[in-house]
């Protein structure tokens, strides 16, 4: 009889084995889908059981969490509220860790972040209650609350780059929201507001700096174009191009207008530095057509287009059509047709040309700090490309200062503060509506902080340049909060 | 023992202390542990609940000593710490929900391991239950119907397997376990030679004769009735499991396990068309978040991985978010708790019983040592497979306490004695002929021998 008992045995052994096959499926293959499954309560409780670390902007909570004497026993709390709804996120019972800061960082915030591991051995060791991490952000406070009230009720976005290091400064998108409503523990009406935030046309959650639908970037892009041209080394600042009054676009019989159908100078050819001075579209659609695709293409991606970026949320890349036939490819030397971008990106051109040519990889997060203030991990500045040359980006400074002093950035202008900047109207949709633009950074001569400002259908019509009357103020305000520090 | 002095083989007794000392140790670490973390102190029943557990169990340790020193030294430490693990856990879950579970278990516990004593004391060899082959049959039936009796009967979560006496609820299947393995050993041991000598030749099999089918198709009746009258798709099958297996072990023809798969499969079929509950089963098996299906096998599963590899520790999870957290579902608690490695380490435990059981059947010199200790054996290994299996969604969930860990006075019960069956047969496995005591049952069958 031992022979079935040994062929028994070997049975006990499969279905033993087959015991330890599907407990390593569930809690190690399967483990990490599982928990992240939205009916998986142990993980919501999981993380309001532990202090989750405070979002700092110069020393001061944005977002913090308070103990309560209900189940959660934490409420997440921002006392600047929709000032910085966009850099902190929100952090929500029922709809988990939500945008900015508080998802990007939620590991680290919550305290599970591998980079925390030794701390919470340590935790483990001594018996401490382990605790969140708390995030320390690059924000200027100044800056943002400049920036805000700036924009005010329209609808738009604002980014602020220190152009040395690619710290942002600020990061303002309106309309904004208060994240408070979305972390009471009255679940009920923190449904109700999510319904009404969600339901809202003109999208409150929707971080515009970063995340929303592209801009097309109006005149704000002729930088690009003419940073192609005098990185090609055939064109110089100086060097005349065709302007006509009204430009046909190659192949068709469309005629491509200059605002408010005027003229860019006195003839028919106008100089690089003029045509981005007075933002002439004839000149730069016929510099785009010299250039080329493949030229527009390189010079976008070498200021950031098309890259993965994240700060640490993750930022939406700005396109370049490379698909464009001869009209199009015009048409995306003025910033139209298929080019799109984000403010941030926008930002990034200008600080790129403020930092002799270089760009750096743009970040939000300065220092995370463990439960007793010593510091985790900082961030130390680097570079994500080059974008032009020393060389180059001097003469499109000179360019851009010279918009705001005789040109189209005349509102930009800070008496005392030599201002580089450039406006931009994009023009969207077929109603003939336009977002205003305007990107700079100041001092000039000694950049402290570059600015995008778009505003979101500043003009009701195609004959208006709203860059300069609606954008170039609030760039203004920007850009003089940052250089008074 | 003082086996330098002796020509004795070693009885293994010294290596069963060091071990339950060892046992105890980490079941007191993990006591400590859950107090530590639930509360911030050592739980205050600490020294009082652990010189109180080791004082059963050397008790236990001592007959053994005195009664079956040759017994094999695994078992009982094995089955104390499962069973002190069990505890803990109960305990733990006390804490979390409110209940007051753990001080039953405690009591469960020692009346358990008393009684255990007592069938080793009184068991002098475990042949003398030949005897009482048909008695463990209608024992094993009276057991398993009462429950459906008016009156004791009772219906808990829509299964009909406890009776109601005094105020105390048991679960009289699971002592039925124990009567029909020793039912089913010896008479299996009486007829193997008619059901394994005698029948056709068909395709390679060899088919018994139509009369010879009438125990199996019995057995598979009663499976059948369990399931219908009882609900209890985790008993239906582990009786019907464990008798195909004693079937083959005792006849060494294939041709029955293929005649039980077959009649199983039919039942398991008809089963799933008829009732609603078995079809349930399956779905939640197929997907367990289903939408408007129970999320039982969910949150189990959710459970288990939250605990991930190394586990939350005790006392640091949220085993309770699971239904029967202490009872059907313990192991998904523990492998919350304890991680990956926790449960691994439980599992291998249980494998480790099973093999010294299947060892002692190997080593047992007669047919019916050899039938009751295999089957013994496999009937833990069957219901770990069951309970865990379907926890884990290798099988169908049917509902089956997980041996020694459950809440569960009747479990608890079950499995000791069962230990202390095993603990009788390796005895007389592992005994020296010189020092092996006359056969006390009657010669009426021809003592089988060990190989074949």
């Amino acid at each position: 009889m031992n022979t079935p008992i040994r062929r028994l045995a070997l049975l006990v052994f499969t279905m033993f084995t087959a015991l330890l096959l599907s407990t390593s499926w569930i809690q190690f293959v399967q483990a990490d889908d599982l928990r992240q499954l939205p009916q998986n309560r142990r993980t919501l409780l999981d993380t309001y059981s532990r202090d989750r670390g405070a979002i700092l902007v110069e020393g001061n909570a944005i977002a913090d969490s308070q103990p309560t004497d209900d189940d959660l026993r934490w409420i997440r709390t921002y006392p600047q509220g929709e000032l910085y709804g966009h850099v902190t996120g929100y952090y929500s019972f029922t709809y988990g860790a939500g945008a900015g800061l508080e998802r990007a960082m939620s590991s680290v915030l919550a305290g599970t972040d591998d980079s925390l591991f030794y701390r919470r051995v340590v935790d483990l060791v001594t018996g401490t209650t382990p605790t969140g991490a708390a995030v320390e952000t690059t924000v200027d406070p100044q800056v943002q609350a400049a920036a805000a009230a700036a924009l005010g009720d329209r609808r738009g976005a604002v980014v602020a780059l220190d152009p040395r290091t690619g710290a942002v400064l600020a990061m303002v998108s309106h309309p904004s929201y208060d994240p408070n409503s979305l972390a009471s523990h009255n679940l009920g009406a923190v449904e109700d507001a999510w319904e009404a935030l969600n339901a809202d046309p003109t999208r409150p959650l929707v971080n515009r700096t970063i995340a929303g639908d592209l801009y097309p970037p109006g005149s704000t892009f002729k930088l690009v174009v003419a940073a192609a041209a005098l990185e090609s080394g055939e064109f110089a600042p100086d060097s005349l191009l065709e302007g006509p009054q009204t430009y046909t676009l190659p192949g068709t019989s469309t005629d491509l207008p200059n605002f408010e159908g005027g003229t860019c100078g006195p003839t028919d050819e106008v100089s690089l530095a003029d045509s981005i001075r007075v933002s002439c579209n004839t000149s730069m659609a016929w510099l785009a057509g010299q250039m080329g695709t493949e030229a527009l293409d390189d010079q976008s991606q070498a200021f950031g287009f098309e890259q993965d970026i994240e700060v640490p949320m993750p930022v939406t890349p700005s396109v370049y059509p490379e698909d464009a036939d001869a009209a199009q490819l015009a048409l995306t030397g003025i910033g139209q047709y298929d080019v799109r971008v984000t403010p941030l990106q926008v930002a990034m051109v200008s600080a790129a040309i403020a930092n002799g040519g270089e760009v750096m990889q743009p970040y939000l997060v300065q220092t995370v700090r463990d439960g007793d203030l010593d510091v985790i991990d900082e961030t130390d500045p680097s570079r994500l490309s080059r974008a032009v040359s020393a060389t180059t980006a001097q003469e499109l400074t000179d360019m851009m200062v010279d918009v705001v002093d005789n040109g189209s950035g005349r509102a930009a202008a800070i008496p005392g503060v030599p201002v580089a900047g450039k406006t931009g109207t994009a023009e969207f949709g077929t109603s003939g509506a336009a977002h205003a633009w305007f990107t700079g950074f100041a001092p000039a001569d000694d950049p402290q902080i570059a600015v995008a400002v778009v505003v979101e259908s500043a003009s009701e019509d195609w004959t208006g340049e709203s860059g300069g009357r609606v954008a170039a103020p609030v760039g203004r305000d920007v850009l003089q909060s940052g250089v008074q520090r | 023992m003082s086996t330098v002095t002796d020509v004795r083989p070693p009885t293994g007794r010294t290596t069963e202390l060091l071990l339950l000392v060892f046992a105890i140790a980490i079941v007191l670490l993990a006591y400590a542990n859950v107090g530590l973390s639930t509360s911030g102190s050592l739980p205050v029943g600490l020294v009082a609940h652990g010189v109180g557990f080791l004082v059963v169990t050397v008790a236990f340790h001592l007959v053994i000593r005195y009664r079956a020193r040759y017994a094999d030294p695994l078992l009982l430490p094995i089955a104390t710490l499962l069973n002190g693990l069990g505890l803990v856990m109960i305990h733990r879950i006390d804490i979390g929900t409110g209940s007051g579970a753990a001080t039953r278990q405690l009591i469960w516990t020692a009346v358990s391991i008393a009684v255990a004593a007592g069938v080793l004391w009184l068991v002098h060899d475990h042949r003398v239950l030949r005897r009482y082959t048909f008695t463990a049959m209608a024992l094993g039936f009276v057991l398993l119907l009462l429950p459906m009796l008016p009156v004791v009967g009772l219906e808990i979560n829509g299964s009909r397997l406890w009776i109601s006496l005094f105020g105390f609820t048991f679960q009289p299947g699971e002592i039925a376990k124990i009567a029909l393995t020793v039912f089913f050993a010896g008479y299996l041991v009486q007829t193997r030679d008619a059901l394994s000598l005698v029948g056709t030749r068909v395709l390679g099999l060899q088919l018994p004769r139509g009369r010879d089918l009438g125990p199996i198709l019995a057995a598979w009746g009663l499976s059948v009735l369990i399931l219908v009258a009882q609900r209890d798709l985790g008993s239906s099958l582990l009786f019907f499991g464990l008798f195909v297996a004693m079937l083959y072990l005792a006849t060494e023809r294939i041709s029955w396990v293929v005649i039980g798969l077959a009649l199983f499969a039919g039942g398991a079929y008809i089963a799933w068309r008829l009732f609603s509950h078995v079809q349930t089963r399956v779905d939640l098996w197929l997907d367990p978040f289903a939408p408007g299906l129970s999320d039982q096998v969910a949150r189990g599963v959710m459970g288990m991985a939250h605990g991930g590899l190394f586990g939350t520790g005790l006392g640091e999870g949220y085993p309770y978010e699971t239904y029967f957290a202490n009872s059907d579902y313990i192991v998904a608690s523990f492998a919350e708790e304890l991680g990956l490695v926790g449960i691994f380490a439980m599992i291998m435990l249980f494998a480790l019983l099973v093999e010294r059981g299947l060892r002692t059947a190997i080593g047992a010199r007669e047919g019916f040592g050899k039938l009751l200790a295999a089957g013994l054996s496999f009937s833990i290994a069957l219901q770990c497979f069951v309970v865990i299996g379907g926890i884990t969604r290798v099988i169908p969930l049917t509902g089956l306490t997980t041996p020694f860990l459950s809440a569960g006075g009747s479990s608890l019960l079950a499995n000791w004695i069962i230990v202390a069956l095993l603990l009788r047969i390796s005895d007389h496995a592992r005994r020296p002929v010189s020092e092996r005591p006359v056969e006390p049952v009657r010669r009426a069958e021809q003592p089988v021998g060990g190989g074949t």
